[in-house]
């Protein structure tokens, strides 16, 4: 095993897990954002040690470049009252999420427990042209072009199905059960 | 570099966005938990995909993943928009315009 890509490997993660700890635990969605942020760049890294060139490329434009960036649209648009001031949940859903949480990490830990200390499995030599833009379009554009053209379809939806509901219009006042955020009253 | 690291480092990241999925009520904290566990899978998939090289299928469904939760969190915001033009919250709990 090449000691360099180990470094590499290592840096990416730490920088994946670390960014998703910062996107879990932010109290500001911006700081959540550019762990978010941080995150897809280190599982940019990670394609790249996997010879995914094509998904990496794809990771950053698409991810950071479009997903992201509508994110910090969204929080700078709501503004302050984008962070939430009683955040913790009621304890019956802490406690259901925190036994759902240990339990599939108990799972997972079972899992690798049974697995053992086999020699871990190194990668074969990939193909010359594996992963590459030529190779993924060739793909894209012979065995999955359906699948593509619906994919394209299916944003051109999204996009129509997001302005049409995020565009901001009049709401009947009578028919607001409660316009003040502690309303709860008023709804009864 | 062993393609077991791979999948532990996904799972921890799976773990993460799923623990910030059931603790956090931010509804935009929820979407971004959301989007930690999609690339989580996809980092399985590529790395399956790169230790069986004579395809790319999991290349392929990595693309589609990507361009559906890009239409995911155009879709979701979009509707936090809404939600907060109602209410002016972001709070999960205020979302319960259906309970009664």
């Amino acid at each position: 095993m090449n000691m360099l890509e180990l470094a590499f490997f290592g840096l990416c993660a730490l920088i994946a897990l670390l960014g998703a700890i910062a996107t879990v635990a932010a109290k500001n969605p911006i700081r959540g954002a550019m762990g978010l942020l941080s995150t897809i760049v280190g599982i940019a890294g990670l394609y790249l040690t996997l010879a995914a060139e094509f998904l990496a490329t794809i990771q950053l434009l698409v991810y950071a470049g479009a997903v992201v960036i509508l994110f910090l649209f969204v929080i700078m648009l709501l503004g302050p009252s984008a962070v939430s001031k009683r955040e913790a949940r009621g304890p019956w859903a802490r406690y259901v999420g925190a036994g759902a949480l240990l339990l599939s990490s108990l799972a997972m830990l079972a899992l690798i427990v049974r697995a053992g200390p086999a020699t871990p499995t190194a990668f074969a030599k990939a193909p010359a042209k594996f992963g590459t833009i030529e190779s993924i379009g060739h793909e894209l554009f012979t065995n999955a072009l359906i699948p593509f053209e619906l994919s394209g379809a299916l944003l051109l939806v999204a996009v129509v199905g997001a302005v049409a509901v995020a565009r901001g219009k009049q709401i009947d006042p009578t028919l607001l059960p409660a316009a003040d955020p502690k309303g709860k009253e008023a709804q009864s | 570099m062993p393609l077991e690291y791979y999948v532990i480092v996904a799972a921890v990241l799976f773990f993460i966005g799923a623990a910030g999925f059931l603790i956090r009520r931010n509804l935009l904290v929820l979407l971004m938990s959301i989007e930690v566990m999609l690339n989580a899978v996809n980092l399985t998939l590529v790395a399956f995909n790169r230790m069986h090289a004579g395809n790319h299928t999991g290349q392929i469904f990595t693309f589609f993943i990507i361009a559906i939760a890009a239409a995911e969190a155009a879709v979701g915001l979009a509707i936090v928009l809404a939600f907060f033009r109602l209410r002016s919250t972001v709070r999960s709990d205020d979302a319960d315009l259906l309970r009664n």
